[in-house]
């Protein structure tokens, strides 16, 4: 065997386990697409059953629609939190990772946010065009729109504490969702309450400011509090 | 190779004390020793005597109940991310993903350790455990041996000077056992130091040997 030449190793930074993250859980998902598909797929289906299972009354529907949208979208990014560290611990990638020179608050928001660029973003984006199917106003589906911009996020770093916390125990997906949707409550109730708002015609504004400072206390707080749980479980 | 390891003190890794109790059973308590640059330390012992809860404590995988790891001279707790910058590990499980394949793994392993390989020196390291013509096939297809080749060419790329390694045989035929054997001698003879649990004998060509008992 011919040796091999040298590598350089570069110290660890909060920006190298972020992009390590980021760029391998995109991977991972530009791989196995379907788990990104089902996400968006389950959201267009329970928005698109209400209106069926409700009637077609346009008044109705339009003063539903912003809760069950956002309803939709809840449910949707919980699916894929189960997976989202269960995987890593289960192949070691996860003992790999604490072990690495790069800070656990990297690479733990580097996860965060590649699930949200495979649940969140896509269902914001598609939002507008199931609000059509409620009738709701272009000013309230992109007050809609902004609501879950911000507020996905949100969903997807408490989804994200509450799936490292509940690592390694037994029947953990269960224990996720009691864990997770009672929190997922509040966010719930500033977006769906922004969209309401704006039909109503009152100012969307101190939702959308709420939304934001939740956004801004969870990104600061929970990135380390994953890195922490990550930690125990891996003990 | 060319990397050139910190010297200094010889003792490169010194436990001290260093006790660990799961559930009920006390594994082991006041252990200590010290593994200084082109040594290999074999924890050896019976199922369950906890070699591998002994590794995971070093790392810092596990929390030991008592005892200090000192890197450098320095208790590991102080600057955590300089002894896991130098630090190797190898465990039971091959933190390598199903879905991609043999090269990005490996490509993946060595960025979240801090080194930045070019894909001539993956195919290198690649070749040399005998995987070129199966570098692009995703890991699932692979079988249990060669997939433990990968974790072979990642210890021939990984600049850490402390290789940890739980079972490094488990898996691997004659050849690849002898490969390993002989990246083992290289890493010794260049001043790096290892800790491994291991049932067999391992010979490097260079390096001392030396076995730790646990009873």
């Amino acid at each position: 065997m011919e040796p091999i030449s040298a590598t350089s190793q570069s110290p660890g930074s909060f920006s190298g386990g972020f992009g390590w993250a980021v760029a391998r859980d995109l991977t991972l998902a530009w791989r196995h697409p379907d788990e990104a598909v089902l996400t968006v797929a389950f959201f267009a289906l329970v928005a698109s059953l209400f209106p069926l299972g409700i009637g077609a009354e346009p008044q109705l529907l339009a003063r539903i629609g912003p809760g069950v949208i956002w309803v939709g979208a809840l449910l949707a990014t919980f699916l894929a939190l189960p997976g989202l560290f269960a995987a890593d611990y289960l192949d070691g990638s996860l003992e790999q990772m604490t072990l690495s020179p790069h800070p656990a608050l990297g690479w733990a928001a580097g996860k965060i946010a590649a699930h949200w660029v495979v649940s969140g973003l896509p269902l914001t984006l598609l939002s507008p065009l199931i609000g059509l199917q409620y009738g709701l106003s272009p000013d309230t589906l992109a007050i809609q729109a902004a609501s879950l911009a911000i507020g996905t996020p949100v969903l997807s770093l408490l989804g994200g504490a509450c799936a490292a916390l509940a690592l390694g125990a037994r029947g953990g997906g269960m224990l996720l969702a009691l864990l997770a949707l009672p929190l997922f409550v509040p966010v719930l109730i500033f977006g769906a309450g922004a969209a309401e708002a704006q039909a109503t015609g009152l100012s969307p504004a101190p939702h959308l400011s709420l939304l934001a400072a939740a956004l801004i206390a969870a990104l600061v707080g929970l990135p380390v509090a994953i890195g922490a749980a990550v930690r125990i479980a891996v003990d | 190779m060319t990397t050139k390891h910190r010297s200094g003190s010889p003792d490169v890794l010194q436990v001290r004390d260093m006790a660990c109790r799961r559930g009920p059973a006390l594994l082991f308590s006041g252990l200590g020793f010290e593994v200084a640059g082109g040594e290999l330390l074999c924890v050896r012992g019976p199922n369950g005597c906890g070699k591998t809860t002994l590794l995971r404590c070093v790392t810092g995988l596990t929390r030991p109940d008592d005892g200090t790891v000192l890197w450098h001279g320095e208790p590991s707790t102080t600057d955590p991310e300089r002894m896991r910058a130098g630090t190797a590990y190898a465990g039971h499980l091959p933190g390598l993903k199903d879905d991609l394949t043999a090269d990005e793994n490996l490509d993946f392993t060595l960025r979240l350790r801090g080194a930045v390989t070019t894909p001539a020196q993956r195919l290198e390291a690649l070749a040399a455990v005998g995987l070129e013509k199966r570098r692009r096939i995703p890991a699932r297809r692979l079988s249990a041996g060669q997939r433990r080749r990968i974790g072979l060419a990642r210890l021939a790329l990984d600049p850490a000077e402390l290789w940890v390694l739980d079972e490094p045989l488990t898996a691997l035929d004659d050849a690849g056992q002898e490969l390993f054997v002989e990246l083992l001698g290289r890493h010794l003879a260049r001043g790096g130091l290892a800790l491994a649990a291991t049932h067999h004998r391992l010979a490097p060509t260079s390096g001392v040997v030396r076995e730790l008992r646990l009873a």
